[in-house]
């Protein structure tokens, strides 16, 4: 594929990612901070939020699987969740971890298990999106090209 | 944000130097960040390390202490490494909580003049009222921004007592200038926190924003 029609293709899929409200100006911060000095910062981030929302997503079946639910161990594994992937600029799943949280501080173990469900749901999607992009800027790097800097219209 | 258009990513300025003096002999900016989050960890001493600062991260309270010798040990680490300028802490944190750190900094009489800034994706008035009574110099909000630590170390630089003072007596952290940063305010609409230190009341005045 021609390097040109790559980049519009990374670019409009990039934009379709802050369209669908997946991710936030906070993931542009990341980008905005990746540099010809650490040109993996973005994946690297997003490789460490992964691998801890695995361990988290695992602690968190486990606790509402037990007797005797330990809502204040669940509130603190959202917690992080929420900050984790409030730090990368997951909005949608930083968004479920809130609601998350309120139905924890009511203790309604029916609502804690949907949104346990779906942050999980949440969680696969945007990990399976960002993977997509990593791998559409991948090809533009290895064809010699460089990320496009796409423009803000309004928010 | 679900209306969001494109998307534009900026290079930072070629003279985002805030923190390094190279070629001054002046020395370099060292900030000792405490985050119990691998994630915030790696996100923040990147943002620090793009203002050329130094930047030592670590993650818990008590791992900060015995960093800077504090933790009754007799240790010698902390005579030789880089003085600390400015201590960055999460607020919520397994065992001992920022707060927590915060107090014991204080009460020492080697520490207790290294500003410490308060870091939380929780704005709770009380939280942060505690905070900066017990001397923290900002409370922070999660998700950290660029335009946040380069605000905080520009004028912290400075090394104006008259600055630094003068934002002590103020319960609410300040809004900030956002020149550098993206129009990030107007997104956050989740129920519980905003975007960085500012007022919780609708979009200050005195921010500059799209």
């Amino acid at each position: 594929m021609e390097l040109g029609l790559m980049q519009r293709r990374l670019e409009d899929y990039t934009k379709s990612l802050f369209m669908e409200g997946l991710l936030d100006a906070q993931f542009l911060q990341l980008q905005q901070l990746q540099d010809e000095s650490n040109p993996g910062f973005v994946g690297e981030v997003v490789s460490l939020f992964f691998d801890d929302s695995e361990k988290l997503l695992n602690e968190l079946t486990s606790a509402m699987d037990q007797q005797i639910v330990d809502f204040r161990k669940v509130d603190s594994y959202v917690h992080q969740f929420k900050g984790s992937s409030s730090s990368i600029g997951a909005q949608r799943i930083k968004n479920v971890c809130i609601l998350f949280r309120n139905y924890i501080e009511e203790q309604n173990i029916e609502a804690c298990l949907r949104c346990l469900q779906q942050v999980k749901q949440e969680y696969y999607h945007v990990k399976s999106k960002l993977e997509t992009l990593f791998r559409l800027e991948q090809q533009v790097l290895a064809a010699g090209g460089s990320i496009p800097a796409i423009e803000v219209t309004s928010f | 944000m679900a209306a969001a258009g494109a998307v534009l990513r900026q290079k930072l300025p070629g003279n985002m130097d805030i923190c390094g003096r190279s070629g001054k002999g002046s020395p370099e900016f060292h900030v000792l960040a405490v985050d119990d989050s691998l994630v915030d960890r790696k996100v923040i001493e990147k943002l620090l390390r793009s203002l050329s600062c130094k930047v030592t991260v670590v993650e818990s309270g008590s791992r900060a202490l015995q960093f800077l010798g504090l933790d009754g040990e007799d240790s010698s680490v902390g005579f030789d490494a880089l003085p600390v300028n400015l201590i960055m802490t999460d607020y919520s944190m397994p065992g001992m909580t920022g707060y927590e750190l915060l107090k014991k900094i204080k009460g020492s009489s080697a520490f207790r003049e290294i500003p410490v800034v308060i870091m939380s994706s929780e704005r709770i008035l009380a939280r942060i009222n505690r905070c900066l009574e017990e001397g923290a110099e900002e409370f922070l909000s999660k998700p950290v921004k660029l335009s946040d630590v380069e605000r905080l170390t520009r004028y912290l630089l400075r090394g104006e007592a008259d600055q630094v003072s003068e934002f002590r007596k103020r319960k609410l952290p300040k809004t900030c200038d956002l020149e550098f940063s993206f129009p990030s305010s107007p997104l956050s609409n989740d129920s519980d926190s905003s975007s960085s230190s500012r007022s919780s009341s609708p979009l200050p005045k005195r921010c500059k924003s799209v």
